[in-house]
């Protein structure tokens, strides 16, 4: 079964999500292309073990993200078989627009895949599961990190085809991150902060421990609602973004329903809340029933001495 | 100037969601409201059409149930209310489809919707309509304002954030927008009681709905997950941080 695999691109060249997406592939029997937009990290992708072959696509479209435009000019080089992309959030735009062009199914944000195809993912923002099969052609997009990454060491051939499209978007300004922090959707780790925080200044001690594990810091819609310093970005929630890092810290959230949908799958929680009937205890693997004021230092400390 | 919004009704967020049999219940929701994005895309097509005129639809896919929702659009100043039945679609095909033939009829050449549903959380609706009828397509977005004969429109980007502008015809999904969907007054409340729905459907709109590739399996709840360790006070810091590190080999 021929598998497309729409690469996703960083400025740096290949995001390492890429691999899961190759994984995946050939867990259900695929031969997997990887087309490359733009022809970023086509040697990063060439590397990956088990990519049949690797296609740079180049064109002068793929120098602002217009998903229609990057659509048609990666189209002709899809197979009929499966696409598979990352549930990013270039990567569901392109997939869908892929799909409306070729009339065929698209199912978003998958956490499992078995041959067959049956798609497992998360509805109501997680609160259920779905289960279905489908057969192909469709697209198919993954969720970042419930794959197995496919390993290195693989020696695919690389080509590079030129293929641009009307770009239709225009960037008139960019305006830079206020701050360099990592993204909690790419992150391994999150550590969140509600409104428990009692205010937003108190977030910094949440970023000190963050910077020393290597963290994204979230917060709680709750939290974002509350503070204008607090942006949307790193909300965690049904109205925010869905996470499944290795370790997610919960500190002074109480677990509203909307915020669990939004973190329950992560490998393991911690909550720290002084109400020992929160219901994030409900949902955590260790739970620690105490102020932030007293518990945030005493993290600090042992991390420290790790 | 013709605006379209493409709204949905979902189980509000705050919502418990069960599982009878191998389906969600649906008739165990205990509340149903607008999905929350496309308030904030409803929101912007009202200011859209504060700023520049134009006639505002209101497009939905959907059982007899979203007719509240499409009221309530109306009570905040929709002029026009479509509700397509949703007999046998079953895939992102059929639902674009429909919705991509309804735009088209009403003559809009702005589409407004949220970035994805609450329900389904699938995000493809936005992007297919926009490659069914032409359109551009800016995701993501959290505000937008007409410039010209186009539009200039926020959205996230890899370094920050951007401000893009872009021809009609376009649609924008959106993420969080910037002003939360208006509540209506009471006048807007009685005259949306008075509004007519135009209910039709696939064969009223010229969509064959073919059969679908995509088979529902069963739905279930979410893994339950083994009750935890709870321990007491900050003294119990050392413990966990030594659990992360040793039994759960993440830190």
């Amino acid at each position: 079964m021929d598998v497309t695999i729409i690469a996703e691109t960083t400025v740096d060249g290949l995001h390492p999500v890429t691999s899961q997406l190759v994984g995946a592939a050939i867990a259900i029997g695929g031969t997997p292309t990887v087309l490359c937009p733009g022809g970023l990290g086509t040697t990063a992708a060439a590397s990956i073990s088990g990519v049949s072959k690797v296609i740079g696509v180049e064109g002068d479209c793929f120098n602002t993200f217009d998903s229609g435009a990057w659509a048609t000019a990666l189209n002709p080089l899809v197979s009929d078989g499966v696409i598979i992309a990352a549930s990013a959030p270039s990567g569901r735009e392109v997939a869908a627009q892929i799909a409306a062009m070729r009339g065929i199914p698209i199912i978003q944000d998958a956490t499992g895949l078995e041959a067959g195809i049956t798609v497992t993912r998360g509805i109501y923002s997680g609160k259920a599961i779905e289960i279905s099969t489908v057969t192909a052609p469709c697209a198919i997009t993954l969720r970042a990190n419930a794959f197995d990454a496919a390993g290195g060491g693989g020696s695919a051939v690389v080509s590079t085809v030129n293929q641009s499209a009307d770009v239709a978007v225009a960037v008139r300004e960019a305006i830079a991150k206020a701050s360099e922090r990592l993204d909690v959707a790419e992150a391994d780790i999150i550590i969140s902060g509600g409104r428990g925080m009692g205010d937003p200044a108190n977030f910094s001690h949440l970023n000190d421990i963050a910077d020393m594990i290597g963290a994204a810091v979230g917060a709680s819609r709750a939290a974002v609602d509350t503070w204008g310093e607090i942006p949307h970005g790193m909300q965690v929630g049904q109205t925010g973004k869905t996470v499944t890092p290795s370790l997610y810290i919960a500190v002074g959230i109480s677990g509203a329903i909307q915020h669990l949908a939004g973190m329950r799958t992560s490998k393991y929680i911690v909550a720290i809340n002084k109400d020992p009937d929160a219901p994030i205890f409900g949902v955590a693997d260790y739970g620690i029933v105490a102020t932030w004021e007293a518990a945030l230092p005493a993290l600090k400390e042992e991390l420290g001495k790790l | 100037m013709g605006i379209a919004v493409l709204l949905k009704q979902v189980p509000d967020t705050t919502a418990k969601i069960s599982v009878s049999g191998d389906r969600v219940d649906e008739t165990a929701v205990s509340k149903w409201s607008m999905s929350p994005y496309d308030e904030y895309a409803l929101e912007a097509a009202l200011q859209l059409k504060e700023a520049g005129g134009g006639d505002i639809v209101a497009i939905t896919c959907g059982p007899i149930r979203a007719t509240k929702m499409l009221t309530d659009a109306a009570a905040v100043g929709v002029d026009n209310l479509i509700l397509i039945q949703d007999e046998g679609v079953t895939d992102s095909t059929h639902v674009q489809s429909l919705l991509a033939a309804a735009v088209k009829r009403s003559g809009s050449d702005v589409v407004l919707c949220g970035k994805q549903a609450a329900d389904t959380n699938g995000g493809s609706t936005g992007p297919g309509v926009s490659h069914l009828i032409g359109a551009a397509c800016v995701g993501m977005i959290s505000e937008v304002y007409a410039e010209g004969d186009g539009f200039i429109a926020l959205r996230a980007s890899p370094t920050g954030n951007e401000r893009v502008e872009v021809s009609r015809p376009c649609l924008f999904t959106f993420d969080k927008g910037a002003t939360e969907l208006r509540r209506p007054n009471v006048r807007g409340i009685m005259m949306a009681k008075k509004k007519q729905i135009e209910t039709v459907t696939s064969d009223d709109l010229g969509v064959a709905i073919g059969t679908s590739s995509v088979s529902l399996q069963s739905h279930s709840p979410p893994p339950v997950k083994p009750p935890g360790q709870k321990f007491e006070g900050a003294d119990s810091v050392p413990v966990v941080v030594a659990k992360l590190r040793d039994e759960a080999n993440v830190i």
